[in-house]
C-alpha cells in the first residue's frame, strides 16, 4: 500500500572523466513508496533544475529492466536491495523511513566514469565484436526447421542469452571480471547447433580481448551471479573454461 | 511542389518484389567500398541495414544515442515476431498474413509493401536461426508458435517474453562482426541534429557527441534513418525515456514528407498509471491475452466498491463479471486487435464500470488458464512478465488478477517512403517504426520486429543499392562543404539559443504539459472541437518553451537537460502535427478514433471515398501551416469493407 517516506541521498558527483568526483548530500521528502528507485531520482533532478543547479547524471533507458542500461551501485550492490531487478525494477517500499541511501557509478578499471553515475561500458561492445556471433551473412539461409534443436537446450541457450550487458557482474566482483558476461554469450552460441562450428575459437577471441581491455581475473567468488539481475548461472563459466581449454588444446 | 510516386513495380502483386529485384540496378563490389552509408539508430532496422550494408561491401557509419548499439528500444518488444511459415499447418499462407495486416491497419497501408512484408517473412526467420536466435520450441526439436491479436491462426515465433531483446543481439552481434571486420563504424553517444542536402540530396549529417557536446560533420552518399517512432510526444509512454521523433522532424524540414502523424497506437495492456512522478508506463506482452480474460464487474455498485478498497476482485462471482471483449467479439474474443480492446476497455471505464484504486483500469485475468493448465505452465509461458508485474505493482498476479489500461505505444504514421522505402528527398531512406509503410491506421502484434527486421536486412540492401548504383561517380566530400558547415551552425545556433533562455520551467514540466494535452485531445477519443482546443494549446506550450526553459550547464560536455530539451522542442512541433493531421482526417480508422464517425455499436467508421489516402504533410517554414498532399491508397487484393471481428 501507498506510503511516503523521507530519505537522505548521498550521491557521487564527477564532472567528467578527468575529475577526482566527491559525494553530495540530499534530502528528499515525501517520496511515494510506489514510486520507482528512478522516478525519484527524477524528482530529485526537478528539484536540482529548479534551483537552477545541474542534475545528477545516470544512465537509464527501457525502465523495464530489459535494456541493461541503468546501472546504479546502491548500498554496496549493484542495482541495490532486492533480487533478480535491474535498477529501474527498483522500487521505494524497499528502503524504511529516515533511510540514507548511498549511491555510486559502477567501479571497476574496464567502465571508466564519464560523468557522475555515467560509466563506458563500450568495452563489452568490443569483446562481442571478437566473437561474439554466428559468422553468417544476410540471406542464403536453410529453412529455419530445418535441423531441429532439442527443447532442453535451445531452454538452455535462451537462459544464458537472456543477459542484457548491464555490467551488474563486473561492478560486483572484487577483481572486476567480466567472466559470467562472456560466459553467457559462449555457452549461448555453443549450445546450438548453428554456434558449435565455431565454439572454441570464439572462446578464446573474446577471452583474449577481455584480457586486453583490463577485466580482472576469475577466482570464483560467485559474487557475479548473486548480482546478475537476470540470474545468469554460474555454469555458464565452467563451460567456458571448457571451449577455451577445447581451444588451446587445438592451438 | 511535391508530386507523390510510391515507384510500385509493374505486375501481378506476388510478383512485384520478384521483378523488382530481377531489374533493380547492381554496384559492383570495388565500387561499393568507395560509397558511403550513414545509418542512423541501431535497432532492429538500422542493425540489421547497417550490419548487410557492411558484408554487401559498402563502407558504413552507423550511429546512436545509446552507449551501445543493444541498449535500442526494439529490446523491449516482448511477445513475439510473425512470418508466415505455417508451420503449425493451419491455413497460414503469405497472402494470408498480408491480409490481415491490411485488414489490421484497418486500410490504411499501402498494399505492394504489406504484400513484400509477409513475402519476406519466412527469410526473417530463417536468418535469426540462423544467428543463433534461441526461439521457443517443441519437444521435437522444431519451433513453436502462438497467436496474436487480429489473426485467426498461430504465426507469432517467440523467445520467452523477450523475443525483442533475442532478435536485437542477434542483429546487434552480426553489426558488431562487422565492425571488427572495419566495414562499419560505430558512433555511440552521437545523436543526428540535422540532415545535410547538396544539390537537392541528402548527403549527410551533423551529430552532437553527447559526452563532449561538440558537433561533427558527416558525409555519406546516401542516408538511412532508422530512429523509432514519436510516441514519447504523450510523455507516459511504454517507450524508452530516451526514445524520441527529432530524426524525423529533422528529416521534415528538410523536405521529407511526414505521413498520417495522427495514427498512433495505444496499448491495451499496460500497467495503470500510479502517480504524477510516473516516468514511464510498463506494456504487458499482448501474447497474455492468449491465456488471459479480460474483464470488469458487471454491476456499478461492485466497481464502486473496489474502487473504495471495500471488495477485491476475487470475491466477484463469475456469473458478476463482464468479460466484455467475448461479449462483444464472439469470434476474436481477448484477441481482438490492439485498437479495438484499447477502445472497449475506454468505454467500460467512462460508463463508470473501470477498477483499481483511479477507476481506470480493468482486469486480465489467468485463473480460469490456471486451473486448466497448471501454474507451472503459465508460469512458463509468461513468468518473466508476472515477475515484472509484481515488482512494480507489488501484487501477486497469480492469486489476483492483473489491473491494464490503454497506454501510446507505438507510431505507425512516420516519415513518408515510396517502394524503395526512399523518401521524398533523394538519398534519404527511412526504415523502421520511423516510416510509416506497412501498418496503416493500427499495427498488429508481433508485426513491428518483422517490419523492422525486413526493412533492414531484405529491402534496404536491394533499394539502396539501386539508388547508389547511379552515384559511383560522385566523390566523397570532406565534409568541409558550404553546405556542411552551414548545417552545422544552424545546429550549433540552435543549441546556444536553447542555452541562453534561461527561464523558470524544467523540461520535464514542459513534456508533461504537453502530453496532458495529448492524452486528453489526441489520444483514444478524438474529436472536432477538443482537436481545435489541442492545437491552441501546444502552441502556447510551444509559445512558453521557447521563453521559458530552464536547462542549466552548458554545452560544453554532457548535458543531459540539453539533450532533452532539444528532443522536446521537436516533440512539441511532432505533436502539433499530430493534432493537425487529426482534425483534418473525418473520419475513424484503426487507432484514430474521431468520436463523431462511428457506427451505432460504437465502432470505428471509416470513410473510403474521401479517405481512403496517406495524408503526406509537407513542411512550410516555422510558424506556418503545413501543405497536405494526398497518396491515393488503391485496393486491388483485399476489398474494401468494415472490419469485423466478431
Amino acid at each position: 500500500m501507498e506510503n511516503n517516506i523521507n530519505i537522505k541521498l548521498k550521491v557521487w558527483r564527477q564532472q567528467n572523466a578527468r575529475d577526482k568526483g566527491r559525494f553530495e548530500t540530499f534530502k528528499l521528502d515525501n517520496i511515494s513508496t510506489d514510486s520507482s528507485f528512478l522516478e525519484m531520482m527524477d524528482i530529485l533532478n526537478e528539484q536540482l533544475v529548479n534551483e537552477g543547479k545541474e542534475p545528477i547524471a545516470f544512465d537509464h533507458d527501457c525502465r523495464e529492466g530489459i535494456c541493461g542500461m541503468c546501472s546504479l551501485y546502491i548500498n554496496g550492490r549493484p542495482h541495490g536491495p532486492d533480487d533478480d531487478i535491474t535498477t529501474c525494477q527498483l522500487h521505494m517500499r524497499k528502503f524504511k523511513n529516515n533511510e540514507t541511501i548511498t549511491i555510486e557509478p559502477w567501479r571497476s578499471a574496464g567502465f571508466p566514469v564519464i560523468k557522475d553515475l555515467i560509466v563506458d561500458r563500450t568495452a563489452f561492445d568490443q569483446i562481442i565484436a571478437a566473437g561474439g556471433y554466428v559468422s553468417v551473412n544476410t540471406g542464403g539461409i536453410p529453412d529455419a526447421n530445418a535441423l531441429p534443436i532439442s527443447k532442453d537446450e535451445a531452454d538452455e541457450a535462451m537462459d544464458a542469452a537472456s543477459c542484457i550487458g548491464c555490467g551488474a557482474c563486473v561492478a560486483a566482483c572484487k577483481n572486476g571480471s567480466a567472466m559470467l558476461f562472456v560466459s553467457a554469450k559462449v555457452s549461448q552460441l555453443a549450445l546450438l547447433p548453428q554456434g558449435r562450428v565455431e565454439a572454441a575459437r570464439r572462446a578464446k577471441n573474446m577471452v583474449a580481448r577481455m584480457d586486453d581491455l583490463g577485466f580482472g581475473n576469475c577466482t570464483n567468488t560467485g559474487a557475479c551471479e548473486v548480482e546478475c539481475p537476470k540470474g545468469i548461472s554460474l555454469a555458464n563459466i565452467a563451460r567456458l573454461n571448457r571451449e577455451f581449454l577445447v581451444a588451446k588444446i587445438q592451438d | 511542389m511535391v508530386k507523390i510516386d510510391a515507384k510500385i513495380p509493374q505486375g501481378p502483386m506476388a510478383e512485384k518484389w520478384t521483378n523488382y529485384k530481377a531489374h533493380q540496378k547492381l554496384v559492383n563490389p570495388s565500387n561499393k567500398r568507395k560509397l558511403d552509408i550513414i545509418v542512423v539508430g541501431t535497432g532492429l532496422a538500422g542493425a540489421s541495414a547497417a550490419a548487410s550494408f557492411g558484408e554487401m561491401g559498402f563502407n558504413v557509419k552507423a550511429f546512436t544515442i545509446q552507449d551501445s548499439p543493444r541498449r535500442a528500444h526494439s529490446i523491449a518488444a516482448q511477445g513475439g515476431i510473425n512470418a508466415a511459415k505455417n508451420y503449425p499447418n493451419d491455413g497460414d499462407s503469405v497472402y494470408r498474413l498480408f491480409y490481415d495486416t491490411v485488414k489490421g491497419g484497418d486500410y490504411r497501408a499501402r498494399e505492394a509493401n504489406v504484400y513484400r512484408l509477409a513475402e519476406v517473412s519466412n527469410s526473417i526467420i530463417d536468418q535469426c536461426v540462423a544467428q543463433g536466435v534461441p526461439f521457443a520450441r517443441e519437444y521435437g526439436g522444431l519451433l513453436d508458435n502462438r497467436s496474436f491479436g487480429g489473426a485467426q491462426v498461430s504465426r507469432t515465433f517467440y523467445a520467452k517474453g523477450q523475443t525483442g531483446q533475442q532478435l536485437l543481439l542477434g542483429a546487434y552481434q552480426a553489426l558488431m562482426r562487422q565492425v571488427e571486420l572495419k566495414t562499419v563504424t560505430l558512433y555511440t553517444r552521437n545523436e543526428l541534429v540535422n540532415i545535410v542536402m547538396v544539390d537537392g540530396k541528402a548527403r549527410g549529417i551533423i551529430t552532437r557527441d553527447l559526452i563532449t557536446g561538440k558537433t561533427q560533420r558527416h558525409f555519406g552518399h546516401a542516408v538511412v534513418l532508422a530512429t523509432g517512432g514519436y510516441g514519447n510526444t504523450f510523455f507516459l509512454s511504454t517507450n524508452a525515456m530516451g526514445s524520441n521523433g527529432s530524426a524525423a522532424l529533422q528529416a521534415y524540414k528538410k523536405g521529407a514528407l511526414f505521413a498520417n502523424p495522427c495514427f498512433a497506437q495505444i496499448h491495451p495492456t499496460c500497467i495503470p498509471v500510479h502517480g504524477e512522478f510516473q516516468s514511464k508506463l510498463t506494456l504487458m506482452s499482448e501474447s497474455l491475452r492468449n491465456d488471459g480474460r479480460i474483464w470488469v464487474p458487471k454491476k456499478k455498485e461492485d466497481a464502486e466498491a473496489i474502487r473504495a478498497g471495500k471488495m477485491r476482485p476475487t470475491q466477484i462471482a463469475e456469473v458478476d463479471r463482464d468479460y466484455y471483449l467475448e461479449r462483444r467479439y464472439p469470434a476474436f474474443g481477448n484477441l481482438v486487435p490492439r485498437d479495438v480492446a484499447s477502445r472497449a476497455a475506454k468505454e467500460r471505464c467512462d460508463a463508470g464500470y473501470g477498477v483499481g484504486n483511479t477507476g481506470l483500469a480493468v482486469y486480465l485475468d489467468f485463473k480460469e488458464s490456471i486451473e486448466r493448465l497448471g501454474e507451472a505452465t503459465i508460469r512458463a509461458r509468461y513468468g518473466n512478465l508476472f515477475q515484472m508485474y509484481e515488482k512494480i505493482v507489488d501484487d501477486n498476479p497469480y492469486d489476483t488478477p492483473m489491473m491494464i489500461y490503454p497506454a501510446i505505444h507505438y507510431t505507425m504514421g512516420g516519415i513518408w517512403v515510396d517502394y524503395e522505402l526512399q523518401t521524398s528527398v533523394p538519398g534519404l531512406f527511412c526504415a523502421g517504426e520511423a516510416n510509416f509503410s506497412d501498418h496503416g491506421a493500427n499495427r498488429l502484434g508481433a508485426s513491428a520486429l518483422m517490419q523492422g527486421l525486413a526493412d533492414g536486412y531484405f529491402v534496404l540492401p536491394y533499394t539502396v543499392q539501386n539508388y547508389l548504383a547511379d552515384d559511383i561517380g560522385t566523390p566523397r566530400m570532406t565534409g568541409d562543404e558550404t553546405e556542411f558547415v552551414e548545417a552545422e551552425k544552424e545546429s550549433q545556433d540552435r543549441l546556444n539559443q536553447l542555452l541562453s533562455i534561461n527561464g523558470q520551467r524544467s523540461v520535464d514540466s514542459l513534456h508533461k504539459e504537453l502530453g496532458l494535452v495529448m492524452w486528453d485531445f489526441v489520444g483514444m477519443g478524438r474529436n472536432k472541437e477538443g482537436l481545435e482546443n489541442a492545437i491552441e494549446k501546444i502552441r502556447a506550450i510551444k509559445k512558453e518553451f521557447w521563453s521559458n526553459v530552464r536547462i542549466p550547464g552548458s554545452n560544453d560536455g554532457m548535458n543531459v537537460e540539453l539533450e532533452k530539451a532539444n528532443r522536446v522542442a521537436d516533440f512539441i512541433e511532432i505533436g502539433e502535427l499530430m493534432a493537425l493531421d487529426a482534425y483534418d482526417r473525418e473520419e475513424s480508422c484503426g487507432g484514430h478514433f474521431r468520436e463523431e464517425h462511428q457506427t451505432p455499436e460504437g465502432e470505428a467508421l471509416r470513410h473510403d471515398e474521401q479517405y481512403a489516402y496517406v495524408s503526406c504533410w509537407e513542411y512550410q517554414g516555422d510558424d506556418k501551416e503545413p501543405v497536405k498532399h494526398e497518396e491515393k491508397l488503391d485496393f486491388v487484393e483485399v476489398p474494401l469493407v468494415q472490419r469485423n471481428y466478431k
